[in-house]
């Protein structure tokens, strides 16, 4: 087997993986930095976020305000040192895309202009129109090809992270072109491989959202956290699952049940006024939307479609020269996709899957429990985005611990031995294994498409905005049965060149893996907070929960549930409280 | 023939067919799907061999070019209705490049073209991060964005005469793109790129069919980017002549 060798390894190209990248080749040029993804880096998911990242901007603002909008809007499961973390390198993270190019949208007078978003007390959001994470992964792509130590893998799938003695050092990829199964070895990997929506039927998450990097790192002994905390964006376009940006709310878009009624003043989310309200109804934080959807729909006041019931986001009274500026990736997406034009119709909507907030654990510096393992972005888990991400922070999450973990990752690359001849060994067995579970199968009966099908009902029907013992049950019984039969899939592909059926084989067996994780914490989670409602557990309880789930699996596939506490810094847990004033905030300190 | 339509799929496996060939696949004709619906179809339920690129299925993450009865299109935003219902549909790979696998392209080619551009921000001072950000005014924005939307999608290559006739030309989409740098007010970079483009394979190689224009997706304009940015360069050329000893400087003016 050929072996490439590198200082540094990076699995992914999006948003966290690029600028993890330039970090560690900014910190030291002369390391070999390899930037392994499945896909051409500009087709990374990133390129589909819309509303944009957060980051404290202007005089009215404080880091302080950021932190307590985040931490509260997690239902304080985020860890408190590394919100802190986050909220102060976000700015000179988001400034410094400003120096690669990225087009932000402007004040008249030059400066950055910054938007409203759900959850947020301050216009803190950087915008570039709406389509932000596509400005900033183009910016980043861009940026990356005039650092001359990044190399890139283009189109190579990663099946494997090699772990001797305590330390990860490499991968096996095969070259998706040649069909080549290489091994490819470093002293530090940074997983950056996003996030795992696709485990679900309805979801605005691209096809190769498949959980891949969590998955690759459970399978070498790392635990996943917090993996029941998943979002359902509340604005999700009937069928397709395309995203409506909650910036549609930020500019003033009205939530509207069947009746034509701002149905959010219902939920305890405020009293609807005609323009937005900061950290109120419109501009609630997502989980609560969301649930309030499934509550409309249980009212019967949604309306019902041959794609499941809705209701409708109002954006006539923004007129279309607003929708024009700041919102013309909405406008363009429902013309072409629901033949709407949302300056004279409302848009049909609905809750969508959208987000994982658990992920690989890491510390505040994108180390996992694993040595010479990082990770970073949506793929890890920090945590910043507790029971319950707030919009735009994710884009800033990718670049502040994109950069946290790079750096790391250098540091730790520069003082590492090369890797042990040992993995060389466990490279042969994975490249036996792809040839005869998979390439050189014969027989087999199971469609990789009726095993997706059913798999993405189960979590769905057990494990969606509401669950509860016995929907989680049925759904890690059918999983089980799911993984049993997977064993015995079908594959009409059998040759090397592009094989793209022996890789969403690959994937399917990454996204069970990850939806048992999702529903073995959710089992064990025995009370609500933030995305995860148990409706037989209705109650928040931090005297059992306020800690994070850290789940593994053994190589018999069975998992273990343990719990980590939650870091506490400033902010004792409170009451989240929406569309209302607010008790003083227990800040004991000011910082910075 | 009721709710169906033909897509007539190109298909080449290297290691078996020595030249590709068509494949007729019969799937249903749904209002709401687009031909990518069509492909998934047929590698769930009918063939798992075929063989594409996908990804965002909404338009941004420029995987799923293809020809779609000839004309270059992202496969994710064209729906079958536009063909009718009862309709034969040829799907194949983008023209003038070369095919890996079905409908698959090689793009490597393309990455380098992109990179010769030199598409990052070119600065000669060194301000430091605490000085915050470079001013740009929205009408400064206005200037170069267009040119900014690009998804590398690869259409208007394949919408380019000129790339079929001589294929080292840059092509639209990577002269676009340093017209975006170019134009925005915070590059320092325009004389450094106009001297890696201003020959035959880069600007003077657009004979300005229009072609990629019509066919970008996103609106880029490409066919304007190249034609702006042939003005430029004739300017400089003939500056030279009038301006000698100022041509140094030429890289500053070039951006408006």
């Amino acid at each position: 087997m050929e072996i490439r060798s590198h200082d540094i390894l990076l699995v992914g190209g999006g948003g966290a993986g690029l600028r993890a990248a330039i970090a560690a080749a900014e910190i030291n040029p002369k390391l070999s930095i390899a930037v392994v993804s499945k896909v051409y880096p500009m087709r990374s998911h990133t390129v589909s976020a819309e509303g944009g990242a957060a980051g404290v901007a202007k005089p009215d603002d404080s880091l302080d305000e950021h932190a307590y909008d985040t931490i509260s809007g997690g239902d304080w499961m985020c860890d408190q040192d590394a919100v802190e973390a986050f909220v102060k390198e976000a700015p000179q993270e988001l400034l410094r895309l400003e120096r690669w190019g990225c087009p932000w949208n402007r004040e008249p007078d030059g400066h950055v202009a910054v938007r409203a978003f759900g959850g947020m007390k301050k216009k803190r959001t950087w915008f570039a129109a709406d389509k932000t994470g596509f400005h900033m992964l183009h910016t980043l792509f861009q940026t990356s090809m005039k650092y001359q130590p990044i190399i890139r893998y283009d189109e190579w799938f990663v099946t494997k992270l090699l772990v001797d003695d305590g330390r990860v050092q490499g991968v096996v990829a095969i070259d998706v072109m040649s069909g080549k199964i290489q091994a490819i070895t470093a002293k530090a990997v940074i997983v950056c491989t996003g996030g795992c929506g696709r485990i679900f039927p309805f979801t605005t998450n691209a096809n190769i959202k498949n959980g891949d990097g969590m998955a690759l790192v459970q399978r070498a002994g790392g635990p996943l956290k917090d993996m029941e905390f998943l979002q359902y964006h509340p604005t999700g376009l009937p069928f397709t699952g395309i995203l409506i940006t909650e910036a549609a709310r930020a500019e003033g878009g009205y939530m509207l049940n069947k009746d034509g009624y701002r149905y959010l003043q219902d939920y305890n989310l405020g009293k609807p006024q005609p323009t937005p309200v900061l950290r109120s109804m419109e501009l609630g934080p997502r989980d609560r939307l969301s649930q309030a959807f499934v509550k409309e729909d249980q009212k019967g006041r949604t309306i019902q479609t041959e794609y499941g019931s809705v209701v409708h986001l109002d954006l006539r009274h923004l007129g279309e020269k607003l929708i024009n500026a700041k919102l013309p990736f909405v406008r363009e997406l429902c013309m072409k996709y629901e033949n709407i034009d949302p300056v004279k119709q409302m848009i049909p909507v609905r809750p969508v899957v959208h987000y994982m907030m658990g992920g690989v654990s890491t510390d505040i510096s994108g180390a996992t429990p694993l040595r010479g393992l990082f990770a970073a972005g949506e793929a890890a888990c920090v945590s910043i985005n507790g029971a319950n991400r707030l919009g735009s922070n994710s884009l800033t999450e990718c670049l502040v611990f994109g950069a946290r973990a790079g750096r790391a990752a250098a540091e730790f690359a520069s003082g590492e031995k090369v890797p042990n001849a040992g993995v060389l060994a466990q490279a042969t067995d994975e490249q036996h294994r792809l040839v005869h579970q998979y390439l050189q199968k014969s027989g087999g009966k199971e469609r990789i498409a009726t095993l997706r099908e059913e798999m993405q009902k189960a979590v769905e029907s057990g494990a969606g905005i509401y669950r509860e013992q016995s929907t989680l049950t049925q759904a890690k019984n059918k999983l089980h049965e799911l993984q049993e039969r997977y064993i015995n899939i079908k594959l009409d592909d059998h040759s090397q060149t592009f094989n793209t059926e022996l890789t969403s084989a690959l994937e399917l067996g990454f996204m069970l893996d990850v939806a048992q994780s999702i529903v073995e914490c959710a089992l064990h989670r025995a009370e609500s907070r933030g995305a995860h409602q148990r409706t037989d557990f209705p109650e928040r309880d931090d005297q059992r929960f306020l800690a994070h789930s850290l789940v593994r699996r053994n190589s018999d596939g069975d998992m273990q549930v343990e719990y980590l506490p939650v870091k506490i810094t400033r902010w004792p847990p409170g009451e989240r409280v929406y569309g209302q004033e607010e008790k003083p905030v227990g800040v004991t300190k000011q910082a910075g | 023939m009721a709710d169906k339509i033909v897509l007539e799929i190109a298909r080449y496996a290297p290691e078996k067919d020595e030249k590709p060939s068509f494949q007729s696949f019969e799937v249903p004709f749904r209002k709401e799907w687009v031909v990518l619906d069509a492909l998934n179809h047929i590698k769930d339920k009918m063939d798992g061999s075929l063989t594409y690129r996908w990804s965002c299925r909404m338009g941004v993450c420029g995987s799923c070019g293809m020809m779609v009865n000839g004309e270059p299109k992202l496969t994710c935003a064209t729906f079958l209705s536009s063909y009718g219902n009862g309709a034969k549909v040829r799907v194949e790979p983008l023209r003038y490049f070369p095919v890996i696998r079905d409908l698959v392209t090689a793009l490597s080619d393309f990455l380098v073209k992109l990179q010769s551009v030199k598409p990052w921000l070119i600065r000669h001072d060194d301000v430091p991060l605490s000085a915050g950000e470079y001013l740009q005014t929205p009408e400064q924005l206005d200037l170069y964005k267009q040119f900014s939307m690009c998804i590398n999608c690869t259409l208007c290559y394949a919408a380019c005469p000129v790339v079929g006739l001589e294929p080292t030309f840059v092509g639209p989409a990577a002269l676009a793109l340093a017209q975006r740098y170019n134009m925005d007010n915070r590059d320092q970079g325009a004389e450094e790129r106009l001297g890696l483009l201003a020959h035959p394979e880069g600007i003077w190689g657009c004979t300005f069919v229009g072609e990629c224009t019509r066919v970008c997706p996103k609106h880029v304009d490409p066919a304007g980017a190249i034609q702006q940015y042939k003005l430029k360069a004739a300017l400089e050329w003939v500056k030279g002549f009038i301006l000698p000893r100022g041509h140094e400087d030429a890289g500053k003016e070039v951006r408006p």
